[in-house]
């Protein structure tokens, strides 16, 4: 383990770290992940950390999250985890294919591959990397080495293991596959974590990832998923997360849709201390679709900010985005929604909605959509509210013998419901409803039990 | 039939349309060397005759700018500028009084005929009194008499520091400090002459009052500067319209409005904004970059912003409302209308304070041609703002493949008990629409006019009478002989 030391300005340190550990980082990784390294720590200490003068962080500043100091798992630690104990986050009557990944590392007691059809190729990026670079080389980085987003660089500089998946062409995975992301550990703890998902043309994958700490050490993780969807696959993809509140995720998705591609997604947060989603969809072929949804509620001092660009680069695409927020005591959420449409990306559709409920007088929202439309044969539209629980719906419920807090719940729920109902999977939605009941009740604990 | 070719040459058409308001008036103009230092601003101020804290006030704002740079967080491709390369006053020397129309320069009131305004002709039919700016100094102010009648003040800038230093100096820089931004700065440090109106307490001012701003001399920037007074349970009505001629150099217009509102006042400010655009090919044209905000300071006031934004070759405008005043209000109405090589990037900043504060936000935006449309707003409620309401709509309209419509909004509130709502839709005319239309008798080309026209028109009946048959003529002379 390595100490991030305190007193130096956190980017320079992580910069030094990079530099100090990088026989570590290389040892036992593939070429194709080391030779990423150099270009993005050097990408990365260009920009640094970005504090709330960056139009994109602007709603949350992170700087401060990473002036704690944290150690960091460069290589893989074994025995830490009790699996009976972990079972709990298990989903009742979800069928699914259940690994886990501890701290950023595939857990090696994993044995994901006896029961899925022929060919899918699931496990560690670290050993699939090693074992299989054919799989992953035309894949990996090509998405997210795009990005400039400094929390991308750094994971790419950074990166050791995560979760691999390639699913090869025709081939239906039945089951859905839910990855159990830990965070366990004594000491305060930064993750990095990296993850890739291949679906070749006519394949169909749904994934549930639930992100949980076992611990109330502070953790930080920043994770970088790619997501590819070949020729007419459906690919749908759910995380749940359940951070303590000392905890800081930021979490970077990329979806790049081939033709006639339909893509589902769904964040939802329950607790974290603070909560970075980005979320971006690439739409390179035509007559692709894609339901993008969330839902947080956050309470105390938590912080919940999602951050997605949809880009229409093919025409005839359909993008849905459905946002919502519920905030409470002195919480603070954070939307920011960009649909760019390129200039020759004519028919599309594309649809945002960004709804919030503050609960409390200390409570802020702020929410920034945005259009930016090239392209003249669209239709495009964003709209987005904060409010409170509407008073005539509460009267007509409370006029009916309905107790003031019940009423109130089943007002929540309807209001998070339409996130939920975008769901696929029947038991993770009743599952899903199941949890933000508690957690409206506040019945759930802030992400450890 | 609707036909794809057809209106496709209708569409280019649009971009053949040249501005009709371009002819440079001959009148004899006083200006004094390009570029811009301390010197400058001193023979600004000694020109015309400044109170010493003028020249003060423009002296720091100066200092200030020489600090900031310029704006570049729009959805905007700003060239860079040369502010050297700019005269920062030109005075017509026929000015600056007159007892009667007769003694004016004949080229000048030639020059307002052939804008299709005639002041004569408004005197008689609208009852506007005109405050007419040309190149930054007040030529003419009619209807003086009968408004101090009412003890209502509506002079030039300079006859306002003149006559009423002590008002100017009370209110100058409340609502646009000279700090703001880059151009508020230079125009701060710069501006030459503009508007000046008071309305006393509980007087409802009988008549619009009325500004035309013309920029005619070459290479010369306008720096005008509006401050508006409204005291307790008054009411006023506001217009202001632009025009320059044509010139292939990129003129630059960085004026200042201010309104101030003080308890259950209410301050009407409309805008038809048609400076030249530029030609077709995007060379000259004015870059538009002013700032305007009014402040809601008492209670139950409400100020109201309505503009036509058709002109410019870039327009970087954000007329903002401070809902101060426990119950106030704002209002933002605006139509931009882009072509050629346009680019606006316009729209507005809400910021409640008090309490039960309520804003509007009506935009709809007609991109043509190569141009970029952008709305970028703000409404933010501040923790203290309880109860307060937003309602915000922002449509745009695609006209041609080629060009941008954008959307910015932030929205930022922070309590729970205000409502906030944010619609945008970005689209094009329908082909259905069209051919509706066609069906029963209706050229594809009027069609085209009638749908741009009913968009438009929930901002265009929110103009005063004579303002929104002259708006209406703009949008047509960009579509007409095109689409409409």
């Amino acid at each position: 383990m390595s100490i991030i030391h305190d007193k130096i300005a956190p980017a320079d340190q992580l910069v030094s770290l990079f530099e100090k550990s990088r026989e570590i980082l290389n040892r036992g990784s593939s070429p194709i992940l080391n030779r990423m390294r150099e270009v993005s720590i050097k990408r990365f200490a260009q920009t640094g950390i970005p504090g709330f003068k960056n139009e994109d962080y602007k709603y949350t500043n992170l700087k401060p999250a990473f002036e704690k100091s944290y150690s960091q798992e460069l290589v893989r630690e074994s025995g830490l985890i009790n699996l009976n104990e972990v079972y709990s986050r298990n989903i009742p009557e979800l069928d699914a294919h259940l690994v886990f990944i501890v701290n950023g590392w595939f857990y090696s007691g994993n044995k994901p591959g006896s029961e899925l059809p022929n060919g899918v190729v699931f496990g560690s990026l670290e050993q699939i990397a090693n074992d299989r670079p054919e799989l992953l080389q035309n894949y990996l980085n090509r998405q997210a080495g795009l990005s400039d987003d400094p929390f991308v660089t750094l994971n790419t500089a950074f990166t050791k293991d995560g979760f691999f998946i390639y699913i090869p062409k025709g081939v239906i995975v039945e089951k859905p596959i839910q990855i159990i992301n830990l965070l366990s550990s004594d000491e305060n703890l930064s993750v990095t974590q990296r993850n890739m998902v291949i679906a070749e043309p006519g394949s169909r994958i749904k994934l549930v990832i639930c992100d949980q700490t076992l611990s109330p050490a502070s953790f930080i993780t920043n994770s970088v998923s790619e997501i590819f969807a070949g020729e007419d696959t459906l690919v749908d993809v759910y995380t749940i997360q359940n951070l303590n509140n000392q905890s800081t995720a930021i979490s970077s998705a990329f979806y790049k849709l081939q033709r006639n591609s339909i893509v589902t997604t769904g964040a939802i947060s329950l607790h974290g201390g603070m909560i970075r989603n980005n979320l971006k969809i690439t739409f390179s072929g035509d007559h692709s679709e894609a339901n993008v949804n969330g839902i947080s509620f956050t309470d105390q001092k938590q912080h919940v900010d999602n951050f997605t660009v949809i880009e229409h680069a093919s025409p005839n695409c359909l993008s849905n985005q459905i946002y919502k927020n519920i905030l409470d005591d002195e919480s603070t959420g954070a939307f920011a929604g960009r649909i760019h449409v390129a200039r020759d990306a004519q028919q599309t559709n594309a649809f945002q909605r960004n709804n919030n409920v503050l609960l409390s007088d200390k409570a802020r929202m702020q929410t920034k959509p945005q259009l930016i439309i090239d392209a003249d044969d669209v239709k495009c539209s964003h709209g987005a509210t904060v409010g409170q629980i509407d008073k005539d719906a509460l009267f007509f419920l409370r006029s009916r013998g309905i107790g003031e807090k019940e009423a109130r719940m089943m007002l929540m729920n309807a209001f998070a419901h339409e996130v939920i109902q975008k769901i696929s999977i029947q038991s993770l939605r009743d599952r899903i409803d199941e949890l933000i009941e508690k957690r409206l009740n506040g019945e759930i604990t802030r992400g450890h039990i | 039939m609707y036909d794809m070719e057809n209106q496709d040459q209708l569409l280019n058409d649009i971009t053949s349309q040249e501005y009709q308001y371009g002819f440079i008036t001959d009148i004899d103009t006083d200006v004094i060397p390009k570029g811009l230092n301390e010197e400058v601003i001193r023979l600004i101020s000694f020109k015309k005759k400044e109170p010493e804290f003028m020249l003060e006030f423009r002296l720091n704002a100066y200092r200030h700018w020489l600090k900031m740079k310029t704006p570049e967080w729009a959805h905007l491709k700003i060239p860079p500028i040369d502010f050297q390369e700019t005269i920062y006053y030109a005075a017509p020397r026929t000015s600056p009084k007159y007892q009667n129309l007769d003694e004016v320069d004949p080229e000048l009131l030639e020059t307002f005929k052939k804008l299709g305004i005639p002041i004569e002709e408004q005197k008689h039919l609208a009852g506007v009194a005109v405050d007419v700016v040309m190149d930054s100094v007040s030529v003419t102010t009619t209807f003086k008499k009968v408004l101090a009648e009412k003890g209502i003040i509506f002079c030039s800038f300079s006859d306002a520091l003149t006559e009423h230093p002590d008002l100017v100096r009370k209110y100058l820089g409340t609502s646009v400090p000279t700090t703001d931004n880059f151009f508020a700065a230079l125009n701060s440090a710069v501006f030459s002459d503009g508007s000046f109106c008071y309305i006393p307490k509980g007087v409802r001012c009988p008549m619009e009052l009325s500004t035309y701003f013309r920029i005619n001399t070459a290479g010369t920037g306008q720096f005008e500067r509006t401050l508006i007074i409204a005291d307790d349970d008054s009411y006023v009505s506001y217009l202001e319209g632009c025009t320059a001629p044509k010139r292939d150099e990129n003129q630059l217009h960085a004026a200042v409005v201010e309104i101030i509102a003080h308890d259950r006042a209410e301050v009407k400010y409309s805008t038809v904004q048609n400076w030249y655009p530029g030609d077709k090919n995007g060379l000259g044209g004015i870059y538009n970059f002013v700032t305007k905000r009014g402040i809601c300071r008492g209670v139950s006031s409400k100020i109201s912003w309505t503009q036509v934004e058709t002109g410019s070759a870039i327009t970087w405008k954000y007329p903002s409302c401070v809902l101060i005043g426990d119950n106030s209000v704002g209002e933002f109405n605006s139509v931009a209308l882009t072509n050629h090589h346009q680019q606006a990037d316009t729209g507005t900043k809400m910021i409640h304070i008090g309490k039960n504060t309520k804003s509007t936000i009506v935009s709809k935006g007609i991109s043509a041609g190569k141009s970029d449309n952008s709305y970028r707003g703000l409404v933010k409620v501040m923790p203290g703002a309880i109860n307060s309401r937003n309602y915000s709509q922002c449509d745009s309209l695609l006209l041609g493949s080629t060009c941008g419509a954008h959307t910015f909004p932030y929205i930022e509130v922070g309590n729970k008990s205000s409502i906030v709502e944010h619609e945008a839709t970005t689209s094009k005319i329908g082909e259905d629409q069209i051919f509706y239309c066609n069906q029963r008798g209706i050229s594809t080309e009027d069609a085209i006019g009638m749908i741009v026209n009913g968009y438009a028109r929930e901002v265009l009946n929110k103009l005063p009478m004579e303002f929104a048959v002259e708006a209406q003529k703009l949008l047509a002379i960009s579509l007409e002989g095109s689409v409409g």
